[in-house]
């Protein structure tokens, strides 16, 4: 991805905060696992939790979920509509750790501010202007981001 | 010394052309450009678009008499609107200080019927989306001509700040999508530059003609974020930025889109 001057200055301004449009009164969640970004990584499971790569399978191609496949490519035959935004996740647990994995799903801006990649385990204090149906809450569950993690380790 | 004088000239005004290049440097292409043949061929076709059947809808509510003063829309602009002109209408939205700013098309429809007096409709009703779609049917082929100096260059500015603010759970940016990755796919979708001048345009995902007011509400739907309201000053300032981006492309109404 080449990004032209035009681009990158438009990815400057896209950071410049904006003030007066944000209604954040969202809570954080009584279930929010906290964690913690050390050496570009998250070590530790969200909430402890054990993953499970066939549910994970799953939730990266459903649309109402992960939705992963709306910008990535994956390698799960029968499925042709995929997206280009981002790169093709084939052979990821060959280039990072679990734990830097992890860091992508959960909150990926910890690493790359300019990141587009929704966050699934974003603090929800930080969404602006979240739907109403959506206040308050994660992209995925805990459980729902460490089995997505089960099966990206599974892509060697 | 001069050589090094002149190179420091030429130097500063690469910079500022650099800098100051709107990313609009990136040549505006129209939807039409990122659709399939076979939704180009329907657009292109009257009687396959079905966008057609709103101008039909909006051409029987221009020249119906209303009850109250047995006026039409027709009295005053021609029973096929031949008395309004296509120039002025690829202006739109227009400001107008007495109207509180920003003025869509719409809107203007809208005093038009409330001088004939026509029973009021809420903002985006069916009805009011045809007359739209007629009226702006009429202006096809014009270039969108939107002005983007005086008290607008401002507007346009705020709607700017809109259009690169990160919304929703998706929490990106209208510009991620149409500044940065036109071409690219999200799923099945090639993703366009996000260009105003087909709307009112037919869509085929829902099977209805939006407006671009309703085309910005469906994306941020689809950023999971909360749309801003059919009235809202937002979505003014939204609409008038999308559209001052499209300025130059050929208005395509009814044009038909994914
Ligand atoms: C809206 C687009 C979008 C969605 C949805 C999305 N991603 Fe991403 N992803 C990106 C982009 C763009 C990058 C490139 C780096 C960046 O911008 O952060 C990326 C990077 C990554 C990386 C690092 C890849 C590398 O080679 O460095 C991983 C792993 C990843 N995504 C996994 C996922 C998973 C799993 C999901 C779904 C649960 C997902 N992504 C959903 C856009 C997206
Ligand atoms: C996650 C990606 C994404 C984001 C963010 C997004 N859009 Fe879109 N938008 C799309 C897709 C996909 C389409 C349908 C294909 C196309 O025309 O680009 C679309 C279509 C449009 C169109 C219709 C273009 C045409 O010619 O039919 C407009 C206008 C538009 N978007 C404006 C916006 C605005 C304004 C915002 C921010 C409030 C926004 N979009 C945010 C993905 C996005």
């Amino acid at each position: 991805m080449s990004l032209r001057a035009g681009q990158f200055i438009l990815l400057l301004v896209a950071l410049a905060p904006v003030t007066g449009m944000t209604e954040n009164a969202v809570a954080l969640p009584d279930n929010y696992c906290s964690w913690e970004v050390k050496d570009y990584a998250i070590e530790e499971p969200l909430c402890g939790l054990d993953g499970d790569a066939l549910r994970g399978k799953q939730i990266v191609s459903d649309s109402n979920l992960g939705n992963c496949l709306a910008c990535h490519q994956l390698p799960i035959p029968g499925i042709e509509a995929y997206g280009t935004i981002g790169p093709p996740l084939q052979g990821i647990a060959s280039r990072y750790t679990e734990a830097q994995i992890r860091v992508r799903i959960v909150d990926t801006r910890n690493i790359n501010p300019m990141s587009i990649m929704p966050g699934f385990y974003r603090d929800p204090r930080l969404i602006n202007r979240p739907g109403k149906p959506y206040r308050g809450k994660t992209f995925l569950t805990a459980q729902q981001v460490e089995d997505v993690i089960a099966y990206l380790v599974t892509l060697k | 010394m001069i050589v090094i004088k002149r190179s420091f000239i030429l130097l500063s005004g690469l910079l500022l052309a650099i800098t100051t290049c709107p990313l609009l440097a990136e040549e505006a292409k129209s939807g039409y450009e990122y659709i399939k043949p076979a939704t180009r061929a329907m657009q292109d076709d009257d009687f396959e678009n079905p966008g057609m059947l709103s101008v039909e809808r909006g051409l029987e509510l221009f020249n119906e008499k209303q009850d109250s003063t047995g006026k039409a829309c027709s009295d005053c602009h021609g029973a096929d609107a031949q008395k309004m002109n296509p120039q002025s209408i690829a202006r739109y939205p227009v400001y107008d200080e007495n109207r509180g700013g920003i003025v869509t098309l719409q809107k203007s429809i809208s005093y038009c019927r409330n001088n004939i007096g026509s029973r009021a409709l809420p903002t985006n009703h069916p009805d009011l989306v045809a007359l739209e779609t007629f009226v702006r049917n009429r202006a096809h082929g014009e270039a969108v001509n939107v002005q983007v100096d005086g008290p607008m260059a401002t507007l346009i500015d705020k709607g700017e700040k809109i259009y690169q603010t990160r919304f929703g759970l998706i929490d990106m940016s209208c510009s991620h999508c149409h500044s940065l990755y036109p071409g690219q796919m999200i799923r099945g979708q090639k993703i366009s530059q996000g260009q105003g001048n087909g709307f009112p345009a037919y869509r085929l995902d829902i099977g209805e003609i939006t407006n671009l007011h309703q085309r910005i509400q469906q994306c941020l739907t689809l950023m999971r974020a909360e749309p801003f309201d059919a009235d809202s000053e937002e979505i003014k300032l939204l609409g008038l930025y999308v559209m001052s981006r499209s300025n130059g492309l050929s208005i395509e109404t009814p044009a038909v889109r994914y």
